[in-house]
């Protein structure tokens, strides 16, 4: 009979079978048990890779409060934050540039990074909830539901009452509506199963989508089916400091969360059984990222409209640099989402100035090619052959 | 650490599809499951694994009632090999196995070095150590399942279930594992297809028949030719490994034909 393979003996053993020495009759090509193991060379390239980001997203970010219709310099722009932060003072033919720093560039370009780190963190937290490479946040209908709520303020006016909050509000009680009703219907005799939530939310999605026309079909002002389609395609025109503090702190508790919960995230990849027999209840972790990342995306949309593609491919793109494991995937994700939305805002506002483009049109056009290329030159897999 | 099928029931949409089945797993003993398609071998493993919740009786660790211990504490001491091995994220190979620390693991600690070694050692043990760096979504289904053997000896199981763990192995991998759980002195419980390897492998052998237990015992005592046939549909001659002893089957392929003579065989080189 042929013997156990077995090469080197470790010291620090338990068990006999982790002792039982022997053998191996024919010599195999010999693999070095010290070299270096990919855990080890990935974490020196989490290090970099984290380190970049971190630079680029300060540079970036002083780079979009900078760049614009007007062109504020670098040093001025340093100038104008430490006064705003520390209560310094400026000069009084500065108050313009003061305003458009601090005012109107500064809490929007911090929220296109809000923005772009949780539909980053929550493609990964939904990719690994429905099990399914091709998800995004919006996958699950809550953008749609958002999208029904926000209609319904441009066509009709609801909400009125609320000012410039209108539409968020309205963006978000619709997204918590949708939540509500793909949890009802997805929920069934085993629980929230993966591909039950995908085509409950996808088949709703298509629900609110067609009640969304009927509002702009009904509207009787022309004008509002292209606010609803320039709203759907996302922006951040409305960007302002108080939008900030909510969107921001939801995202960062949702980074931590699921940070903390990395390791559980990898073994739900694994498929329910094998998750009960490595000690993590499947269906209890899928139901409290359900409702994480609902409540998540439907602060997000309510900001910043349904911009899409980043959700979807930045947590492909993250994995093809770091790997798929999740405690890599999810520190590295939001800096990946920041950046790059931060710069994608930065050309919606400046292409065709003083027109702003939708920000969905850009993430589109420059995510493509890179993640093409990025997926050709490195044989990604994608879950699948 | 003994294992204990107690009167265990698992109904799905009014049918049974294990009744009130009882088996016992003594501490260090490898217990094989068999029985055709559907006979609920996997219905039954996947309560000790605890993906199944029974509908009535209990799976009893030491005594323990497994549902009064946390998921978490139950998968220190049992791993399992399930019949589930698709993953949609292509991990490498090591990162898989390193998931096996999961029970034991801390949030989102990273592995100490003893848990490193612990990895290569198994790693090693089951012959994939060459493929550490490869995505899992490459591996061939052999290498694929014993990537996932060695995934659940480095959960420093005390108790191993295994579902089908020969399938897709070829046959010196599959003979391979066996010794293996042989040598390894964990409690194991197995369901196997192959019912030479599991009369070769097993302390004894439980067969399952519509999600009853019908037989238990000794491999000597339970297989033979009436009960292969009531139970499988088939008919097989019973033969004797030459050198171990071990009770083999010969199959008859004509389904309807007279058992062979026993005598005829029984020197013969089929075993």
């Amino acid at each position: 009979m042929p013997e156990w393979p077995y090469r080197c003996e470790l010291p620090r053993v338990r068990r006999d079978f982790m002792t039982e020495a022997t053998t191996r009759a024919a010599s195999p090509p010999e693999t070095d048990p010290h070299q270096p193991t990919a855990g080890k060379a990935g974490r020196g390239r989490l290090v970099i890779t984290l380190t970049v980001l971190s630079v680029t997203l300060v540079i970036s970010v002083l780079a979009g409060i900078a760049l614009g219709p007007t062109v504020v310099p670098p040093g001025d722009v340093i100038r104008f934050l430490t006064a705003a932060l520390t209560g310094g003072s400026i000069g009084a033919d500065e108050v313009s540039g003061y305003s458009i720093v601090w005012h109107v560039r500064t809490p929007r370009v911090l929220l296109a990074a809000v923005v772009g780190a949780g539909l980053a963190v929550v493609g990964v937290a939904v990719q690994a909830l429905v099990r399914n490479a091709l998800a995004d946040p919006f996958v699950l209908g809550i953008s749609s539901g958002a999208s029904v709520g926000a209609t319904a303020v441009v066509v009709f006016g609801v909400f009125a009452g609320l000012g410039v909050y209108a539409l968020s509000a309205a963006a978000f009680l619709g997204a918590l509506g949708a939540t509500v009703l793909v949890y009802l219907a997805a929920r069934g005799p085993l629980g929230l199963t993966p591909l039950r939530l995908v085509l409950t939310g996808v088949a709703l999605a298509y629900g609110f989508q067609a009640l969304m026309s009927v509002l702009v079909f009904l509207s009787p002002n022309g004008q509002a089916a292209r606010t609803v389609l320039f709203w759907l395609l996302g922006s951040l025109g409305s960007a302002s400091w108080e939008s900030l503090p909510l969107a921001a702190g939801a995202v960062l508790v949702t980074v931590v969360v699921l940070l903390r919960q990395s390791r559980s995230l990898d073994v739900l990849s694994l498929g329910d059984e094998t998750a009960a027999s490595l000690g993590v209840d499947a269906e209890a972790l899928r139901r409290g990222l359900f409702l994480l990342t609902a409540a998540v995306t439907g602060l997000i949309v309510a900001v910043s409209g349904a911009i899409g593609f980043v959700g979807l491919v930045l947590p492909h793109v993250v994995r093809i640099l770091v790997g798929s494991t999740h405690r890599r995937v999810l520190a590295v994700a939001p800096l990946a989402g920041a950046c790059f939305l931060v710069w994608v805002d930065l050309v919606a506002r400046t292409a065709f100035a003083p027109e702003e483009l939708p920000l969905g049109v850009i993430t589109a056009l420059i995510g493509v090619p890179v993640f093409i290329v990025l997926m050709r030159r490195r044989g990604y897999l994608f879950g699948g052959r | 650490m003994s294992l204990v099928l107690r009167d265990l029931t698992v109904e799905a949409a009014g049918r049974a599809l294990v009744d009130r089945l009882h088996i016992e797993v003594d501490a260090g003993r490898i217990v094989g499951l068999v029985g055709p398609n559907g006979s609920g071998k996997s219905t039954a493993l996947r309560c000790v694994y605890r993906a199944l919740k029974p509908t009535s009786g209990a799976v009893l660790l030491d005594g323990a009632d497994l549902t009064s211990l946390k998921l978490r504490d139950s998968a220190r001491s049992i791993a399992a090999l399930t019949q589930e091995s698709h993953t949609e994220l292509d991990f490498t190979v090591e990162e898989v196995v390193a998931l096996g620390r999961a029970p034991h693991a801390r949030g989102n600690q990273p592995l100490t070095a003893r848990e490193r070694a612990l990895c290569e050692q198994a790693m090693d043990r089951l012959d994939v150590t060459h493929l550490a760096e490869r995505s899992v979504l490459t591996l061939s289904g052999g290498e694929r399942q014993r990537v996932l053997v060695a995934r659940a000896l480095v959960q420093e199981p005390r108790v191993l279930v295994l579902d089908e763990p020969t399938n897709h192995l070829d046959i010196r991998h599959q003979v391979e594992l066996l010794s293996f759980l042989r040598g390894s002195g964990l409690t194991v419980l197995t369901a196997l297809h192959d019912l030479n390897l599991a009369a070769a492998a097993c302390d004894s052998i439980a067969v399952l028949s519509s999600g009853s237990l019908v037989a238990a015992g000794s491999p000597a005592e339970v297989l033979n030719p009436e009960l292969i046939r009531k139970v499988f549909g088939v008919d097989a001659t019973v033969v004797h490994h030459p050198r171990t002893g071990t009770p083999q089957l010969v199959y008859d392929l004509a389904p309807t034909g007279a058992p062979a003579p026993a005598d005829a065989l029984s020197e013969g080189p089929h075993s």
